[in-house]
C-alpha cells in the first residue's frame, strides 16, 4: 500500500474489490459443479413448504457436499418460531 | 427459537472414471483462456508462442475464435491465410496446407480461425483429429487461443488441454469470470473427466498498473493470487507497446525495448519450469527531467 493510502480514512477501492470478490467467489465455488436443477428444486421446495408454513426464501438452503465416491445433498429449512394452524 | 430440519444422505450418483489410461501427448496442449472478453488472451497467445519458438520449440498457435479471427492480425500473417481450422476439420485441405509458417521465428506456426458463422463448425472429434495430427507431426507445444465466454468455442479450446494460462486483468469482473473458467477447467475437460490429475492452471495477470496498485486504486498481484488461489506465471504491465505491436502485426515479445516483452519472456521461462522472480511490480523510477516535464 502506498504512503498516501495510510492517511486515507476510507478503505481503498482495491481493498473493497478484494473483499467483495472474496465473498462472491467463495459463494460461487460452493455451488460449483452442482446440478443445474438445484435452483429449481429449491424454488419448488419453497412452494411446497409454503403450503404449510410461512417461511422466508432464505430459510431454505440447499448444499451439495462431495465425499469419496458419492455426493450428499443437504436441505436445511429454518422454520419460524410460532407455527400457525 | 428456530427449528431446523435437515434431510441429508441423499446420495447422488458420481460419474466413475470412464477411462483410466492416460492419453499421452508428445506435444503439450496449452489453452489461453479468461472467460471475460478483451483481457489480452490473443496478445498473450501470440507472445508466448513466439517466446517458446525462439527457445527452439516447435509451436502451433490455434485461433479458436470461430467467426472472429484475430490471431492472424496480431501475428501479422492475415494476408497469408488461405485455409483455416474448419477447412482442415472438414477435409478441404491438409493440415500442412493450412499451417502458416512464421517468417520471423523458426518453428512457429499459425492455424487461423474460420470466419464462418456456423456455430457447429468445430466438433470435438474434429478438434481432436487436428491435435492428434499436430502431435504426430512432432510439435512440442500447441497453444489454443480461446474465445471469450463459456460457449462451445471456449469449451473446445480448453477440452483437450494439459495446461491453462488464465489471463486476468486486476478488475472485479475479470477476476470473477476467471474463477468460472477455473470451475470449468476442473470439470469439463478431458483431463478432469479421466481423473488423471486435471489441467494444470496458471495465472497471467495483465494490464497491470503498478502506480494505481500503489495508490490503492487497483488490486495487487497478491490480492488476485489470494482470491483465485493460483500460481502466477506472469505479470504483464499495462503498456502502450501492446497497441503499437498489434498495429504493426509484430507480437509485443519481439520488441526488445519493452517491459511488456520482458514480462512475457519471463512468463515463457516459467512455463518451461524456470524459477524467476516477478518484475515490473513497481512503478519504474523516472529520471529527474521526466519528472519535471513529463505528464
Ligand atoms: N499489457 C497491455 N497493455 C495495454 N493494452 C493491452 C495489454 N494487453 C492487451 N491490451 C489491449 O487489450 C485489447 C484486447 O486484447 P486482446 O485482443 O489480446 O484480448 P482478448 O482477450 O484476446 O480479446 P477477445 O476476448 O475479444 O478475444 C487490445 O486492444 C490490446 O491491445
Ligand atoms: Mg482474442
Amino acid at each position: 500500500m502506498g504512503l498516501l493510502a495510510l492517511f486515507r480514512s476510507k478503505p481503498s477501492t482495491a481493498s473493497i474489490a478484494k473483499e467483495r470478490l472474496r465473498i462472491i467467489v467463495a459463494q460461487e465455488r460452493s455451488t460449483r459443479g452442482a446440478p443445474d436443477y438445484l435452483p429449481l428444486l429449491r424454488r419448488e421446495l419453497l412452494q411446497v413448504i409454503h403450503k404449510y408454513v410461512n417461511v422466508d426464501p432464505e430459510a431454505v438452503q440447499v448444499h451439495l457436499d462431495r465425499e469419496e465416491g458419492h455426493e450428499v445433498l443437504e436441505l436445511s429449512v429454518a422454520l419460524p418460531d410460532k407455527q400457525g394452524g | 427459537m428456530a427449528t431446523t430440519c435437515i434431510l441429508s444422505g441423499w446420495a447422488l450418483e458420481c460419474a466413475p472414471p470412464n477411462r483410466i489410461f492416460e492419453e499421452r501427448n508428445l506435444s503439450e496442449i496449452i489453452v489461453v483462456t479468461s472467460g471475460k472478453g478483451g483481457v489480452g488472451k490473443t496478445t498473450t497467445s501470440a507472445s508466448l508462442g513466439c517466446g517458446l519458438a525462439r527457445r527452439g520449440k516447435r509451436v502451433a498457435l490455434i485461433d479458436f475464435d470461430i467467426g472472429l479471427r484475430n490471431l492472424d492480425l496480431i501475428m501479422g500473417c492475415e494476408r497469408r491465410v488461405v485455409y483455416d481450422f474448419v477447412n482442415v476439420i472438414n477435409g478441404d485441405c491438409t493440415l500442412k496446407q493450412a499451417l502458416i509458417k512464421d517468417k520471423r521465428v523458426e518453428g512457429l506456426h499459425v492455424l487461423a480461425a474460420s470466419q464462418t458463422r456456423d456455430k457447429d463448425a468445430l466438433t470435438e472429434e474434429g478438434v481432436q483429429r487436428v491435435l492428434d495430427e499436430l502431435n504426430s507431426e512432432g510439435f512440442d507445444y500447441v497453444l489454443c487461443d480461446s474465445p471469450a465466454g463459456i460457449e462451445k468455442g471456449a469449451h473446445l479450446a480448453m477440452y483437450f488441454a494439459d495446461r491453462a494460462v488464465v489471463v486476468v486483468n486486476p478488475e472485479v469482473s475479470s477476476v470473477r469470470d476467471s474463477d468460472r473458467i477455473l470451475g470449468l477447467l476442473a470439470s469439463k475437460t478431458r483431463r478432469a473427466e479421466n481423473g488423471n490429475g486435471g489441467v494444470k492452471e496458471h495465472l497471467l495477470l495483465t494490464r497491470y498498473n503498478p502506480r494505481r496498485v500503489a495508490s490503492g486504486e487497483m488490486m495487487s498481484v497478491n490480492d488476485v493470487k489470494e482470491i483465485l488461489g493460483l500460481d502466477v506465471i506472469g505479470v504483464v504491465p499495462e503498456s502502450t507497446d501492446v497497441l503499437a505491436a498489434s498495429n504493426s502485426g509484430v507480437p509485443v515479445i519481439l520488441n526488445d525495448a519493452s517491459d511488456a516483452a520482458d514480462a512475457y519472456e519471463d512468463a515463457v521461462g516459467r512455463l518451461l519450469g524456470e524459477q524467476l522472480p516477478l518484475r515490473f511490480l513497481e512503478e519504474r523510477k523516472r529520471g529527474f527531467l521526466a519528472r519535471m516535464f513529463g505528464g
